[in-house]
């Protein structure tokens, strides 16, 4: 790190639906492989090669390439202790770092509060997606909740451009705090003020945003788009948070034509906000966090994969030390857990990793102890 | 039957149910206050009028409640006219509580919500005793896992902590770990038979079964009292409580009256209300730990109807309140499941609470974008011209007189939406901005719209997220 280095920004992209780790980094040189996989194998030939063993799913070539620069670290065999092959306790876990109860505070919540204690930037953390992940909820934390940057803001039902600045204007003066109120109204008058405030800035970041990158028409890659406007419009956003629609990858069925789909789409994304950032030399502030709740079952049904455990996340950015990391999990049906990959690093081993190495911040007291870090951040 | 009547009917409506339109207010004040909330009270003797026979036929999962669940629960808030059984179905949900992101049981859920419903406002003893062989909770709290010999003690932990007493009252402990190990001990053998979740046989109902084998039949010492406990004796152990009427009461407090502080801090922190919490202790212990004659006691009690919006509206009741008002989905069509959705983003899913601690409430409900959220979507609703009950409050304005001012427009819009208060200084500004152009003509093609735009500026107000 150099002195004159900006401010650390975290992206993050959450694959909801729980991809299939084994034909996202497939073990193509192990039989077994193809013995689990009659329908849904992919030829060794046809797998982008990370080594002699291990590679990555054809549909993901732009993740590929940028891995051949070595800007992509592959984290194999993540997962939680106790697996639970829920999608939403699973997503629960991964939001709130907390395998053994249930947690109600997001990891990435309480990072917010301690990069902005004194809630000076109402868009330290600012999400895009329906409804806010429970990873950056957390008390006192002010995060914009944005369902699509370009109709992002307060009484956007009202037509016209008159009647709607008047409406706002009226809101403005509504939730003015008003002396003597009480904390419950104060509250409510500051969460007003900062959502309308966030609204502002934020409809300022199309405006001002050229690029000749030209992302997909899809939701998710809009999303992404909204993440460059954000971080490019430099309002001081340390996170930024999508993610693909709840239960895209969640392939029990005619995996053969989703997931290939799903990892294109999703791969040219992650690769056009890199070259995005890149033309407008911001891309060195930036790493991308990639995961999904839990892997999928390593026998296929025939036509998809079950709900499994251990999984694959990745981490992207030039600030990584690219290359693999963690075990790959034995296919040997002895060493499986219950059929599904036996995980061999805790998901937090990660989260501390990008906490302290990258952000800058203390991850023993947001993750509530103390995890073994990787060296992935240069 | 004057304004006040119909304005406390309002406050009655929102808070034993999830409002209700004008015309049901009026109807209701008419046969008076008391005899509503004995009407509420008794949805055994009262029609609910949902005609669920005919939404079964359209919403055809709902037939074996495999799937749909979140919408079938939603659609009884919004059609039932047993408001309060629904209202107190939720209430329940919210404290005795399981997820569906664990149980992944649909019919296991809907199994307990019935429950709920029969059993929500009758005796608080026999509800936990319902609950306790409830399956859905039995494999939530992994009292399925408790064995003789080897306990597990999420279930007998949470009965106290969560369920029945709270860790302390008036800064003492309720109960210590001994006791918690020796509650869980009382419950091995309550357990379930087929297994949850269903697979691979599929997913049939589980039902609860008591398994002598595997029950604890030595001595134990709960909370001062010594035998041979089984699970029933420990219930009515904790029901002779102080501290169970005193847990029960500040619930019913916080659900109906006025915001008050989170179950954890309850040791510490005393009640926002201590004489209303004591008439309601008083009546919990009068008769016979009646959880209706505890409502009939707090309706009807001046703080409770000197209460008007002291409470911020929960996710479940702006948005259910907000389809009533409308008058939206009262018959069966396609694109019911948003509506599930819309709760959810605003930060109340039902079946799936955040916790075996429920959801917090009061301000905790609102946060920047669950803010926006919940703004956007009343904004729109009442925005909706074609909604019946849209209509029916412009009607009823253009009905006043050929010509009124902005203050008439304003007021009325209030009045009709259910007798809302605002600040002074909010009232001002609505009339200011609605009165632009002078006084306004009812018959104006235009005055729909005139309406509307001011009944959004009133449910994009801070007032109006409270109830």
């Amino acid at each position: 790190m150099t002195s004159n280095k900006k401010d650390p920004v975290l992206v993050v992209l959450q694959m909801s639906g729980a991809y299939d780790a084994v034909n996202t980094i497939i073990p193509y040189n192990d039989p077994r492989y193809a013995d689990s996989r009659p329908v849904l194998q992919v030829a060794p030939e046809e797998v982008l090669h990370i080594n002699d063993q291990v590679g990555f799913h054809p549909a993901m070539k732009p993740v590929k390439d940028l891995y051949d620069q070595g800007k992509v670290a592959v984290i194999q065999g993540i997962g939680y202790p106790n697996p639970i092959r829920s999608h939403f306790r699973s997503m629960d876990i991964w939001h709130t770092a907390e395998p053994d109860k249930m947690g109600t505070e997001g990891w990435l919540g309480k990072a917010v509060r301690d990069l902005d204690p004194n809630k000076e930037n109402v868009l330290t953390a600012v999400s895009f997606g329906r409804g806010l992940p429970r990873a950056l909820a957390s008390p006192g934390v002010s995060v914009a909740s944005v369902g699509s940057l370009e109709s992002y803001g307060v009484l956007t039902g009202i037509d016209g451009e008159d009647q709607r600045s008047e409406a706002l204007d009226i809101f403005a003066r509504m939730y003015s705090p008003l002396i003597g109120s009480g904390p419950a109204n104060d509250y409510l008058s500051q969460t007003g003020l900062d959502a309308l405030k966030g609204a502002d800035i934020l409809n300022t970041a199309p405006l001002t945003y050229s690029s000749s990158i030209e992302y997909g028409g899809d939701v998710f890659s809009q999303w992404v788009k909204n993440v460059s406007q954000v971080h490019l419009a430099e309002f001081g956003t340390r996170v930024l948070y999508t993610g693909l629609n709840p239960g895209a990858f969640d392939t029990h069925a005619n995996q053969n034509i989703a997931f290939p789909k799903l990892w294109g789409q999703v791969t040219n994304a992650v690769s056009d906000l890199y070259e995005d950032l890149k033309e407008h030399h911001k891309n060195e502030e930036v790493v991308i966090l990639m995961f999904t709740e839990f892997g999928r079952r390593v026998q296929e049904n025939g036509s998809g994969t079950d709900h499994g455990s251990g999984s694959v996340a990745f981490v992207i950015g030039d600030a990584v030390n690219g290359g693999v990391y963690g075990e790959y999990p034995s296919l040997d049906p002895a060493k499986l857990d219950e059929g599904d990959l036996r995980w061999n690093n805790d998901f937090r081993s990660t989260y501390a990793t990008l906490l302290d190495k990258w952000m800058g911040l203390d991850s023993q007291s947001i993750l509530g102890g103390n995890f073994e870090q990787f060296d992935f951040i240069r | 039957m004057g304004n006040n009547d119909i304005a406390l009917m309002a406050h009655l409506m929102r808070r034993a149910g999830f409002g209700a339109r004008y015309e049901e207010l009026e109807e209701r004040a008419a046969k008076g206050y008391e005899a509503t909330v004995e009407e509420l009270l008794h949805p055994e003797d009262n029609p609910d009028g949902l005609d669920l026979d005919l939404a079964e036929r359209y919403f055809i999962e709902w037939n074996h409640h495999t799937r749909g669940l979140p919408e079938y629960t939603a659609w009884r808030m919004i059609n039932s006219r047993a408001a309060l059984a629904e209202k107190m179905t939720l209430f329940w949900h919210g404290i005795l509580c399981t997820a569906d992101s664990k149980t992944q049981s649909y019919i296991t859920s809907h199994a307990e919500l019935e429950m709920f419903r029969r059993c929500g406002m009758g005796s608080f003893r026999d509800l936990l005793l319902e609950i306790s062989r409830d399956p859905a909770m039995i494999y939530y709290l992994d009292n399925c896992l408790s064995h003789k010999g080897a306990i597990n003690e999420n279930y007998g932990r949470e009965l106290l902590e969560l369920f029945s007493m709270g860790v302390g009252m008036d800064g003492k402990f309720n109960y210590t770990e001994q006791d918690v190990k020796e509650c869980a001990r009382a419950f091995t053998g309550w357990t379930i038979a087929n297994g949850i979740p269903g697979q691979p046989y599929g997913r049939y109902e589980a039902r609860f079964v008591y398994n002598p084998a595997d029950h604890d039949e030595g001595e134990k010492t709960f909370l001062g009292e010594t035998g041979n406990f089984n699970g029933e004796d420990i219930i009515d152990v904790i029901c002779k409580k102080p501290a169970a009427a005193r847990f029960l009461s500040r619930h019913l407090y916080r659900y109906f009256v006025a915001d008050d502080s989170q179950v954890p801090s309850w040791m510490d922190t005393p009640p926002r209300d201590p004489d209303t919490i004591k008439i309601l202790e008083d009546e919990y212990f009068r008769s016979g730990y009646n959880i209706r004659s505890m409502l009939r006691v707090l309706f009807n009690s001046d703080a409770f109807k000197n209460a008007q919006f002291s409470r911020i509206k929960s996710p479940v009741e702006t948005v259910i309140g907000t389809l009533r008002l409308a008058g939206d989905w009262t018959s069966p069509k396609p694109g019911f499941e948003w509506i599930f959705d819309e709760m959810k983003y605003m930060g109340q899913e039902i079946l799936n609470p955040p916790s075996v601690e429920g959801w917090h409430t009061g301000r905790e409900w609102i946060d920047g974008g669950t803010l926006v959220h919940r703004i956007n979507f009343t904004a729109e609703f009442v925005a909706d011209v074609n909604h019946p009950g849209i209509k029916e409050i412009i009607g009823r304005l253009a009905k006043t007189a050929p010509v009124i001012t902005a203050e008439q427009l304003v007021d009325g819009c209030l009045q009709y939406m259910g007798h809302y208060e605002l600040a002074d200084g909010t009232r001002n500004m609505l009339i200011e901005q609605a009165g632009k152009r002078g006084d306004l003509n009812t018959s104006a093609e235009d005055f729909p719209e005139q309406v509307t735009k001011t009944m959004q500026m009133i449910v994009a107000t801070k007032e109006y997220l409270y109830a």
